[in-house]
């Protein structure tokens, strides 16, 4: 069971956040299961010899206690809540690489921008160079923060063994932040359906060391597909189970004008007919960036 | 001269033949089996002459019993295609592992999992619901009927209409393949540009319109149609929760209208709501269906609780533990219905203030609702519980739901959410709190309050079996589910790679497999209460020694309900009477004041479907023809003046003659 | 109140009555339904004035608000749908003096302002369509011809409501029945009064800031 059992600090956090939840709240439903049962059973109707008392329908006693026990449990639980929310905010750079390993200083956390197409991903490293389709490689104990879209539709990036899911929403960036605190490989997907070939959106997470990661990046680098804006079209096309690929350099400003929906065309929006024919089928009959040419304004979630 | 072919366009609009599934022999099959099924009911219907009786006495009564009574027929057919729907969804989510692919494709699996959604909530549930408001608020209350019979009659049809709308999709066009709250971009004219978000959209607002009339008229017969003296203090649980679910049908159902107006806009007109460009918002979406959605599941569940409630003090043969704390209770989770929504989406990216606020005020919801479990606990106390079959739906209730309550609130915990969010363990939890507790509560009320609806008590074998059937099956249907989330799995997939996940899957299949016989139990224990109708006959009108205001009527019931209105001086009003030595009155009957029988609800309810279908397949001529009839017809209709009429009283002492002789025989 | 009878329960007292001779006649529920509907109308606007404000400076390019409204226009407008109420006002005053002929009057002068500020709207929406800037051009003309819009398909309504009446109070003059839709009518009117000076203010003079 990957949620109980993850392999990066913030899904660690929230594994013991979904434990300690659970286990307050089992205080009061044990209890009440079990007397639900053994009220039931006692006062049934051929027990004669357990007491009856038909007008018996209120005791102040028993209501504090009634709204009291919930009050308290979810008092508790509020305070979790609310602490964890701002702990674990997953815009929030991270602060540790797991209990008591604070982050070695002058380590910067490694940038992957994330679009969700139809229906694969794309992750570009800018420190790289590089991008990758359906493979996200990231060096263990190293702080990751993820830049994230999407080209047509929702999609919502899920890699349970690492941290909780972030929303991928077209025209709007969110983030996440986490780290892979063990070398392994993982599974990462969509969680949120967004169409025919969302079953097919799978993707590996691999947890390198430094030394594999560099292979990694060298491998990328050594082929000769280029991510330039008229690949970054051919991408869009709607696609499924899409095998992994490479591309040995992307094109500067590219992640932006993803976001802003008008990465089709070598300078941004002016050539909106070109990019209009171009993007047809992957959203029909729509066009993309204003008419006048001018490129919409970036939209963040908050 | 228009040619033909544009005249064939302007008559069909975008109907085409490719739109019937002839190659797809699993839609055909079913389509033949509907087909054969529908002309044999109607071969039947007319075989025995039932067409005028049916029209008469059930289409165009404006009888609030009736009325709920169809809705109940109407939710149970439903429920008959959205769990075909869910087997469907299982049998696939059970085959398709590694090489295999099932025998779905995702076009057609990804409708399936949508209209399994869309028919469950708003086809099966509501009408419930609503049928079972209507059939037992106004007798609870000491009503002759609810505020506006003919607008009862017309929202019965119009949801009816939105139910056909949903299901023409099946064989003409496809359905929606957007998941049961079709989230633009995907359900945008880009990304969906076929008839199914069409079949969605008008399925859900002509349904739509009829649940916000049914929910005004509610509101008023209980604000209005009260027995002297029952204050609201006295008012019975079922029908407080019945306010409360009508209150929140009233104030939520119009951001429904307006979000899926909104998007028919963008798909209709190009507007620019929730596109990717030109300013459009797809998280607006979001917002506002939720704003909707969430205060709709508590519509759902309060009238369960309401059915618990009275449950629970009637076969304990006790008062209501807490009354007062059960009605606060009930008060405010209606009242934080409305801010929760955002909890649907934590992880789009709010803020952590925003995340933490939504959290806790979705937890606070937890505690009415607890109170609400102990005090139904400290009911049974020093009760003397009698295990009726809607007692035992009410402790397979209570057992399952706080499980579900545990779930929920867990994911009410935002960082929590992230890594369970939309996951097969959200799945489970749903399910476990709409099957626990409103599928249970409706289970419940169907078989507490069957016998005043037909004068006989369900048979007790065949409900059993359909109890334990659903109970069982619930939990090897969902717990199940509950692993696979924790295993990392998703909702909503057609195909899995990881073999691993698959003995679960099994499991499950084997569930709803179990749930399918519970299902088939009920419809057998119907079957077999009707020919056994004379040993289970209930003449007194008081089966359950029940405790409210419709058990001291005959049942069923008569058109007036009540012969003489009940005077209220307590909470358990007819407990309150049958302590005090209450004696029926077997004179002085006087003429009743009643509303008379119209088809027109049905007929403009029927143009109004015919308007939405027109829409799906841009038949404009048919779209206007159907707003035309409608609203010319509502214009018409307000001319007649000929809505009402007295019972005689020779009627009254008639009726009422035969009771006093049941009685008596009984005695 | 339920302490207070709970001892009652045992006490065989008999003299309690637990129903009416006479047929009850509960008071009618036709005016606080359509308050009820109005006020879900209400929050049908309230969902459209919502959208407005999110989307509201969602220009993508094109005109903002300052450029494209017509003050003075909306302002006569604004006159039309106020006096209307007015003269709404006036009508239910006859109908409390059971003037019928003068009900008939002031409806239809009501009506007619109705039809004014219908005209002028339309007059609106097609010049700003005709110039290319419909509801297709930007999610800010898309919810502002949706909110102003659904106002004015709610006046259209109001209108055809308003005609069918003045058709029965002609017909059968000002009884139960016709009084009590002139008084539903009346709520639904200034209602529409009400969102429109919303609209006027939120949209229109805010927008044209």
């Amino acid at each position: 069971m990957v949620v109980m059992n993850p392999s990066g600090d913030i899904a660690l956090q929230q594994r013991d956040l979904v434990l300690l939840s659970t286990g307050l709240m089992l205080l009061i439903i044990v209890p009440v299961i079990g007397l639900t049962l053994f009220i039931a059973w006692k006062y049934r109707e051929s027990n004669t010899a357990a007491p009856y008392d038909p007008e018996w329908h209120h005791s102040t006693r028993l209501e504090f206690a009634v709204w009291g026990a919930p009050l308290a449990i979810i008092m508790v639980l509020g305070a979790v809540t609310w602490v964890t929310c701002h702990t674990l905010d997953p815009y929030r750079s991270l602060s540790r690489l797991g209990p008591n390993r604070p982050i070695p200083a002058g380590v910067k956390p490694l940038e992957v921008d994330v679009v969700a197409l139809d229906w694969k991903w794309l992750f570009i490293y800018p420190e790289l160079g590089v991008a990758s389709v359906n493979e996200l490689a990231a060096p263990v104990d190293r702080p990751l923060a993820f830049k994230i879209t999407a080209s047509t539709v929702m999609n919502s990036l899920a890699m349970p063994a690492i941290a909780g899911q972030i929303y991928a929403m077209p025209g709007m960036q969110t983030q996440l932040h986490a780290v892979i605190n063990q070398p392994g490989v993982y599974d990462g997907f969509s969680g949120n359906y967004s169409g025919a070939g969302f079953s097919g959106m799978r993707f590996k997470v691999r947890g390198l060391s430094d030394a594999d990661f560099a292979t990694w990046a060298a491998n990328a680098r050594a082929g000769d597909a280029r991510l330039t804006r008229e690949a970054y079209v051919g991408l869009t096309q709607p696609s499924q189970n899409q095998p992994v690929s490479y591309f040995a350099s992307v094109d500067p400003g590219l992640f932006l004008d993803i976001v802003d929906q008008c990465a089709a065309s070598g300078d941004g929006c002016k050539r909106g007919d070109a990019m209009h024919a171009a993007m047809k089928l992957a959203v029909a009959e729509k066009v993309l960036c204003g008419p006048d040419g001018k490129p919409l304004p970036p939209r963040q979630t908050r | 001269m228009p040619t033909t072919a544009e005249l064939i366009k302007f008559i069909f609009g975008r109907l085409t033949i490719d739109a019937l599934p002839l190659d797809e022999p699993i839609i055909m099959g079913t389509f033949v089996m509907v087909a054969l099924g529908g002309l044999t009911v109607a071969g039947l219907i007319t075989r025995f002459k039932l067409w005028g009786y049916l029209w008469k006495e059930w289409f165009t009564s404006i009888d609030h019993k009736k009325i709920g009574v169809m809705y109940i027929v109407l939710g149970v057919v439903m429920l008959l295609r959205g769990f075909a729907d869910a087997l469907m969804m299982r049998a696939q989510q059970a085959m398709s592992f590694g090489s295999s692919h099932g025998y779905l494709p995702p076009s057609h699996y990804d409708q399936v999992f949508s209209a399994h959604g869309v028919i469950m909530i708003f086809f099966v549930a509501m009408p419930l619901v609503v049928g079972l408001m209507n059939l037992v608020v106004p007798l609870q209350i000491g009503a002759r009927d609810v505020s506006f019979p003919f607008l009862n009659n017309f929202s019965f049809w119009m949801t009816v209409g939105g139910a056909v709308i949903v299901m023409m999709s099946l064989f003409i066009g496809n359905f929606a393949r957007t998941g049961w709250l079709a989230y633009p971009p995907l359900s945008g004219i880009g990304a969906s540009p076929d008839v199914g978000v069409d079949y969605y959209i008008w399925g859900l607002q002509v349904a739509g319109i009829g649940t916000l009339l049914s929910g005004v008229n509610l509101v008023i017969t209980i604000i209005k149609m009260r027995a002297p003296g029952m204050t609201l203090m006295r008012m019975p649980i079922f029908t407080w929760t019945a306010l409360c679910t009508n209150i929140l049908i009233v104030a939520s159902f119009p951001v429904l209208t307006v979000v899926l107006a909104l998007l028919s806009l963008d798909r209709y007109v190009g507007a620019h709501f929730f596109t990717n460009t030109l300013g459009g918002d797809p998280m607006m979406y979001v917002n506002l269906i939720w704003i909707w959605g969430h205060p709709e599941v508590y519509i759902l569940i309060l009238p369960a609780f309401g059915v618990f409630s009275e449950v629970v003090s009637t076969f304990s043969g006790k008062r209501l533990f807490g009354y007062t704390s059960m009605v606060y209770a009930t008060v405010a989770i209606t009242v934080l219905a409305y801010v929760v929504w955002l909890h649907h989406f934590f992880t789009m990216g709010a803020g952590a203030d925003v995340n933490a606020f939504f959290g806790i005020t979705t937890m606070i919801i937890s505690i009415p609702t607890g109170a609400k479990i102990f005090n139904w606990l400290f009911t049974m106390y020093r009760g003397r519980v009698r295990f009726e079959l809607p007692m035992l739906w009410t402790l397979g209730f209570m057992v399952t739901f706080v499980i579900g309550g545990m779930t929920g609130v867990l994911l009410a915990v935002p960082s929590a959410d992230f890594v369970l969010h939309n996951s097969l363990f959200l799945i489970a939890h749903f399910h476990n709190v709409i099957i626990g507790g409103v599928v249970f509560g409706m289970f419940a009320g169907i078989n507490y309050w069957f016998p005043k609806a037909f004068g006989f008590k369900l048979e007790p074998f065949w409900g059993k079996v359909s109890f334990w059937c659903w109970l069982v099956g619930f939990y090897l249907a969902f717990m199940p589910l509950y692993v696979l989330g924790l295993m990392g799995v998703t909702r909503r997939l057609s195909h899995f790679d990881d073999m691993s996940l698959r003995p679960w899957f099994l499991i499950a299949a084997l569930g709803a497999g179990v749930i399918l016989v519970g299902i088939l139990a009920f419809l057998a224990q119907i079957a077999v209460s009707i020919m056994k109708r004379e040993e289970l006959r209930d003449l007194t009108g008081d089966p359950w020694n029940g405790r409210t205001l419709e058990w001291s009527t005959s049942s069923p019931p008569p058109a007036y309900n009540f012969a003489f209105t009940p005077v209220v001086h307590q909470q358990d009003a007819w407990w309150d009477m049958k302590t005090h030595g209450y004696q029926r009155p077997v004179a002085g009957f006087i003429p009743i004041h009643m509303p008379r029988n119209t088809g027109a609800g049905l007929v403009l309810a029927g143009f109004a479907t015919a308007c939405g279908i027109g829409m799906v397949w841009h038949m404009w001529w048919l779209a206007a023809l159907g707003l035309f009839v409608v609203i010319g017809g509502a214009i018409v209709h307000s001319f007649n003046e000929d809505r009402d009429f007295h019972i005689p009283a020779s009627d009254v002492i008639a009726v009422e003659g035969e009771r006093t002789e049941a009685l008596r025989n009984v005695a | 109140m339920s302490k207070a009878h709970s001892s009652a329960v045992h006490t065989p007292s008999d003299r309690l009555t637990f129903h009416l001779a006479e047929e009850h006649h509960p008071e009618s529920s036709t005016l606080l339904g359509f308050w009820i509907y109005l006020m879900s109308d209400c929050l049908l606007f309230a969902g459209l004035f919502a959208t407005y404000g999110v989307l509201g400076r969602a220009y993508a390019g094109g005109p903002t608000g300052a450029e494209l409204f017509d003050l003075p226009t909306v302002a006569l407008n604004t006159a039309f749908l106020l006096c209307s109420s007015i003269t709404y006002g006036m009508a239910m005053i006859a109908v409390q003096e059971e003037r019928k002929q003068q009900t008939l009057m002031w409806l239809g002068i009501t009506g007619l302002f109705g039809l004014g500020f219908i005209g002028l709207e339309l007059k609106e929406f097609t010049h700003l369509i005709l110039e290319g800037n419909g509801p297709q051009r930007s999610a800010f003309l898309s919810s502002f011809f949706t909110l102003v819009g659904t106002h004015g398909l709610h006046v259209t309504c109001g209108i055809i409501w308003l005609v069918t009446l003045m058709t029965q109070v002609s017909r059968r003059g000002l009884n139960a029945v016709t009084k009590r839709r002139l008084m539903c009518l009346s709520l639904f009117w200034h209602f529409l009064d009400v969102i429109w000076i919303g609209v006027f203010s939120f949209v229109y003079l805010i927008g044209a800031m």
